[in-house]
């Protein structure tokens, strides 16, 4: 494997090239591998620096593995990660760790993301102790500023989780992935376990947040609406590969993959016109997602999609450029 | 007694007796009805009380908490003076419930078939042949393909929506006049999510069912109900049918909640916020319950609470701003 070849344009802060992240699948009494799971599937996309790029799919389609190997929690099977110039995706624990204080995390769900028995100052300084040779006072106040930041008060520092509430311990998790100052943090799922009016508060929370330090962020979730909200390019994945990516306007308003067009259309939205216009026709899909570890031939939304002739099942249809920066893949446009 | 509402609900309250002499006023005077054939959806954050007042009505409500008073008639039978094991036949026979998680509803350890044979030879009193045939039938009708072979099959190895599909099978099987569904969809994925909403529509029409929809999903209450509840803190805030509450939002509670959804048509830069969280129910403010988040807060908001005020034909409002009519609403849009 060589290392950071390729020229990166100035402006992308991650570039992910044919990554492919396969789970072995054991089985028989000798436990050996008997086929594979293909949570990531060759995928390619690149973020530009202070971009938001939404991640969007059923649960299944891989949008979670692909952000723990993008930060590499998991190591990818194959494919290479750039962040800012550099391949990291075969550096070994020692040589990747200077990088981590650049990519950080936010979860879903806080209650199980932070330790119950560590008080709210432990938690946000322990990057701190592990990244940096910062002294006590120091890493205190460095505590003490980004808790004010994320709308928390400084005395409640020395409160544990329990004590408040969802929203608010999503900003615990916030002021924790943003104190070593990174460039790059990946959203998984940040807002899905909260309450509209909190989940709002959040949202908005982590715009101005992104304004002020100039982040990048992956957001990966399942709500279209909230995705469109904050991102500025927005990429839907279908069973471990991207079927479409387009700038958000691009693609909400003119989705071409037929599974982006379900998935938009099966939102329930409020009517609150009081004239009755038409509503947009909604495209129905029948069956589940099919199992990741036998996926359907060809494309393998074949089996779901309205649309689907013979092509689709003998050959996979790879990412082509459709408009300007709008990449779908299908048999239809090709 | 075809035209007459299959539930009402009079004056409901539920509460929970704390530690320390606390009391939680989790469901606080709420009514309502629903008639054969209509959908009625309770809307609210957690901890509003939705889920506790379909928990009431299924009168499943344990220690430390009570029903204190209030009616429930179920086809103008009083159920709410019903003894334990009257409710047992009422329970899956005339109201069923359907819950948000259906991995925790369905037993692991019994197949499929089963787990709906069960059903029906206890509630039904079948043989174990026709208990068998009404199952598959059943499966058929909730969409389920090969219904044959998913009848020998346990609960972990369909999908989520399959689940969801099996649970419905489960409640319609008694023919209830009632179906209660406590945040049917919110595990599923959207697509699967339309199929199983456009799955209950079916199932309501076709048994003229009243379905009492506990969601938090505007959008939803939007394409499926037919009269809505805003709940805040265990009381009905504003009630109206679906279409008016959403084309002519009253109460400010209700204008935060649909300000603080993203939209999927139009774009707006920052979403609006209502301020601050809900508050436990054990310690709500004095004066109106919304009042400490409340944009639109009052002197008098803080000294007592508001009662639910007719303020047009079939909307009601819990507010003072609409005390003396409507007249002077576009001030506080």
């Amino acid at each position: 494997m060589t290392m950071n070849t390729f020229e990166v344009p100035q402006d992308v802060l991650v570039d992910v090239r044919n990554v492919k992240k396969y789970f072995p699948i054991k089985g028989g009494i000798l436990k050996r591998t008997i086929g594979h799971l293909k949570a990531v599937d060759d995928i390619s996309f690149h973020i530009l620096k202070g971009e938001t790029l939404g991640i969007v799919g059923e649960s299944g389609s891989g949008k979670s593995t692909l952000g723990r190997v993008i930060l590499r929690l998991l190591d990818p099977t194959a494919g290479s990660i750039y962040f800012n110039g550099t391949d990291i995706s075969y550096l070994n624990r020692k040589e990747i760790r200077p990088h981590r204080r650049d990519m950080q995390i936010v979860f879903q769900d806080s209650f199980a993301s932070l330790n119950s028995k560590m008080s709210v100052a432990e938690l946000v300084e322990e990057p701190l102790l592990v990244q940096t040779k910062l002294s006590k006072s120091e890493r205190r106040e460095a505590a003490v500023e980004i808790i004010e930041k994320v709308g928390l008060r400084a005395d409640d520092r020395l409160k544990y989780p329990h004590e408040f509430s969802g929203g608010q311990r999503q900003r615990i998790s916030i002021a924790r992935a943003l104190i070593t100052r990174p460039k790059f943090v990946i959203c998984d799922e940040p807002v899905s376990a909260l309450d509209v009016s909190i989940q709002a508060q959040v949202l908005n929370l982590m715009k101005d947040l992104q304004d002020d330090l100039g982040l990048t962020y992956l957001f990966i979730a399942h709500d279209l609406s909230v995705v469109k909200h904050i991102s500025n390019r927005v990429a839907v994945m279908y069973l471990g590969r991207i079927v479409e990516i387009a700038d958000k306007k691009s693609l909400y308003d003119n989705a071409y993959h037929p599974y982006t067009q379900a998935l938009l259309t099966s939102i329930p939205v409020i009517d609150n016109n009081s004239d009755a216009t038409p509503r947009r026709t909604k495209i129905k899909l029948t069956g589940d997602l099919p199992s990741p570890a036998d996926p359907p031939s060809g494309c393998t939304f074949r089996t779901r999609c309205p649309l689907a002739h013979d092509r689709c099942s003998i050959e996979r249809p790879e990412l082509k450029e459709k408009d300007n920066g709008h990449v779908v893949a299908c048999h239809l446009y090709t | 007694m075809k035209n007459g509402p299959v539930l009402e609900v009079n004056q409901l309250k539920t509460y929970f007796y704390l530690r320390d002499n606390k009391v939680a006023k989790a469901v606080d005077n709420i009514s309502f009805s629903i008639l054969p054939g209509e959908t009625v959806a309770i809307v609210g954050e957690s901890g509003s009380g939705k889920s506790i007042t379909a928990l009431s009505i299924m009168r499943l409500i344990n220690k430390p908490g009570r029903i204190v008073d209030g009616e429930i008639l179920l086809d103008k039978e009083e159920i709410h003076r019903f003894s334990p094991k009257q409710m047992m036949k009422i329970r899956g026979n005339d109201i069923a419930m359907i819950f948000q998680e259906p991995m925790t509803s369905l037993n692991p350890v019994f197949t499929i078939g089963n787990q709906i044979i069960e059903i029906l030879r206890k509630h039904k009193k079948m043989s174990k042949g026709d208990a068998s045939n009404r199952a598959i039938q059943l499966l058929k009708m909730v969409g389920i393909p090969r219904a044959e072979e998913v009848m020998k099959e346990y609960p972990h190895q369909l999908s989520g929506g399959m689940r969801q599909r099996i649970m419905i099978a489960m409640a319609i099987s008694c023919d209830p006049k009632l179906l209660i569904a406590d945040e049917p969809t919110t595990a599923l994925d959207v697509t699967i999510q339309a199929q199983i909403l456009d799955l209950m529509v079916e199932m309501k029409e076709r048994f003229q069912m009243a379905v009492l929809l506990i969601t938090h999903d505007i959008g939803i209450v939007s394409e499926y109900a037919d009269h809505v509840l805003v709940m805040y803190g265990g009381q009905i805030v504003e009630q109206a049918s679906a279409k008016e509450l959403l084309q002519n939002t009253k109460h400010p509670y209700t204008k935060g909640l649909l300000e603080s959804l993203p939209n999927i048509d139009d774009d707006v830069e920052r979403l609006g916020t209502i301020k601050g969280t809900v508050p436990s129910a054990s310690d709500f403010p004095t004066g109106c319950r919304f009042s400490s988040r409340c944009p639109n807060v009052m002197e008098k908001c803080t000294q007592s609470n508001p009662d639910l005020m007719e303020i047009e034909k079939d909307h009601f409002v819990r507010c003072y701003l609409y005390e003396g009519g409507i007249k002077n609403d576009n001030e506080y849009v």
